[in-house]
């Protein structure tokens, strides 16, 4: 297996499906477990850290996820590897960064990842396109039965599962969802949401790393209490509470946008159309920003039936008439939000840079990624 | 602004009074609006609740007293000094050796929550499991209620009581 066959295309989780899928891009359940008998990571030896990946490497792969498992070293990994597994979220920044013995077991449909390592020895994943946190709870929850057949985890009675920070013990679990809140931001009430969430005790990061959300209005929340409550309440809430009221306050501001501030609106995907096609030098920062516009932009023509001056031309943009009888096979052709979602990640440094077979600097990368922006826009004309 | 009477402390509580359609006011600290009779005590403890958010925890030597305060987890060797250093435990044990000093951290991170109610691993024995059942009944009952679910919360009720006596 090598990281071009990931390379090249998006995961399952980020191709635009699933319920809600216009608001809520994906979501997201993490588990976090320990190893009874042995000392967290901070206090292991290189060893013991072997030893633990050795265990856990081997009931891992053995899984049966009705998909190709395969494994990766993070340690051996190049800086560019690993920085693509962060893109991807196959691993995160803190496993790429980290010290000694460590590795990822990957689901080849990339719905599931598992580091072993990490802050925790154990730290697994389930991903999934739209709003669908029950499933992905049902399937990590089963994994992780399979698992404990196997081998014991820390844990007490009192304090649950045991991590080797204290804010993640009890159920260890981390859900997220993936929201695009364009409209939002559009509409000037992006930090009611953001103080929602805070009340609520959810923390709020962009979906890229740190600080993206500003440019991609892609945000990632989740919950950050994980003892005294079950997991099927925290997943209940989100279910039931937060993402219903998310998406009516998301669908609200694209209402108004619609309705009463179309030039506003208007304005914001023409620009993102003119320079996406035409700009010869677009920074990863840029490419997040008018992305989400035009991602927006189709998705008032798909959800809203929406038909702006510039969602006009957004559709002839795509090859499309408003006039096409069915509207099934309409939006299987032309510019689709599994297109853009292409181009969201495909445009990220590291992916132009795997993709591309070797190192770049900033000024190509920019180059590279208006090249394949401006070919994918224009090819689907 | 100081307090008019003192003149010493911050006016804190600000009494606008209209008598005969004559407007005064008076700015007053706590302390001598209590001794006006005009502050209840009430109001002292929601400053003292403010201040207790923003101090810094008891420090080591306070909760476990000067020789404690080095004190290591036998099986791992690890010091309250490097949790704070690196906000990361040094093994399992560690929770049982530095509860005194974890229990409040714990609970602020959790929302004043200090014990688990969600999954049981299928290998804990019998009578833990019991304990943590009954948690976990009652969280699927507050679940139901939420729900509106009253058909659901009867019947977990029965199993609580049935469970607990």
């Amino acid at each position: 297996m090598k990281l071009t066959d990931l390379s090249n295309d998006i995961n399952e989780w980020f191709s635009g499906s699933g319920p809600l899928s216009d608001i809520v891009v994906s979501s997201r359940i993490r588990l976090a477990r320990n190893l009874a008998g042995y000392k967290f990571l901070s206090r292991c030896s290189t060893a013991e850290k072997s030893e633990i990946l050795a265990k856990l490497k081997d009931i891992l792969m053995s899984l049966d996820l009705s998909d190709k498992i395969f494994y990766i070293s993070v340690d051996k990994a190049s800086d560019l590897n690993r920085d693509f597994l962060v893109e991807r979220h196959l691993i995160s920044r803190h496993h790429a960064a980290g010290h000694g013995p460590r590795g990822v077991v990957i689901a080849r449909r990339e719905f599931f990842t598992a580091m072993i390592n990490e802050e925790d020895h154990l730290r697994m994943q389930v991903l999934k396109p739209g709003s669908q946190l029950s499933k992905c709870y049902e399937q990590i929850n089963h994994i992780d039965d399979v698992i404990e057949q196997k081998i014991s985890f820390a844990y007490s009675p009192r304090f649950g599962y045991l991590t080797a920070c204290p804010t993640n013990i009890g159920t260890a679990i981390r859900c997220s969802v993936m929201l695009h809140l364009p409209a939002l931001k559009m509409t000037g009430q992006i930090d009611k949401f953001l103080h929602a969430a805070k009340d609520m005790s959810l923390a709020v990061r962009g979906l890229f790393g740190e600080g993206t959300e500003a440019a991609s209005d892609l945000y990632q929340l989740s919950n950050q209490v994980t003892l005294g409550v079950s997991e099927e309440t925290i997943v209940w809430e989100f279910e039931k509470n937060i993402i219903p009221e998310i998406v009516e306050y998301e669908n609200a501001a694209r209402k108004e946008l619609l309705s009463k501030q179309v030039d506003i609106l208007d304005d914001k995907i023409s620009r993102a159309i003119a320079l996406l096609q035409n700009a010869h030098l677009i920074s990863s920062q840029e490419a997040l920003f008018l992305l989400s516009h035009l991602r927006l932009g189709v998705n008032l023509y798909e959800r809203m039936g929406a038909a702006t001056p510039a969602i006009k031309r957004l559709r002839q943009l795509t090859g499309l008439r408003q006039n096409q009888s069915s509207s099934s096979t309409d939006k299987d052709k032309g510019l689709s939000i599994a297109t853009i979602n292409r181009l969201f990640m495909l445009t990220l440094p590291a992916h132009l840079q795997i993709n591309y077979g070797k190192q770049l600097d900033p000024t190509h990368r920019d180059v590279l990624r208006a090249q394949i922006i401006r070919s994918a826009l224009n090819q689907e004309t | 602004m100081l307090c008019q009477i003192c003149n010493k402390k911050t006016a804190t509580i600000h009494l606008t009074e209209i008598t005969d359609g004559l407007r005064s006011e008076m700015h007053l600290c706590e302390h001598c609006a209590i001794e006006q009779g005009i502050a209840a005590k009430s109001q002292v403890s929601i400053n003292e609740l403010l201040s207790s958010l923003l101090a810094v925890q008891p420090s080591d030597e306070e909760l476990l007293g000067p020789s404690e305060q080095k004190m290591r987890c036998p099986l791992c060797g690890f010091t309250l000094d490097q949790f704070r250093k690196e906000t990361v435990l040094g093994c399992p044990n560690d929770y049982e050796h530095f509860e005194k000093v974890l229990l409040p951290l714990i609970e602020r991170a959790h929302n004043g929550k200090t014990s688990h109610c969600g999954k049981i691993p299928s290998k804990t024995p019998q009578k833990t499991k019991k304990q943590i059942k009954l948690v976990k009944l009652r969280q699927k009952l507050d679940t139901a209620v939420r729900a509106e679910d009253y058909e659901s919360a009867a019947r977990l009720r029965d199993e609580i009581n049935q469970l607990d006596s």
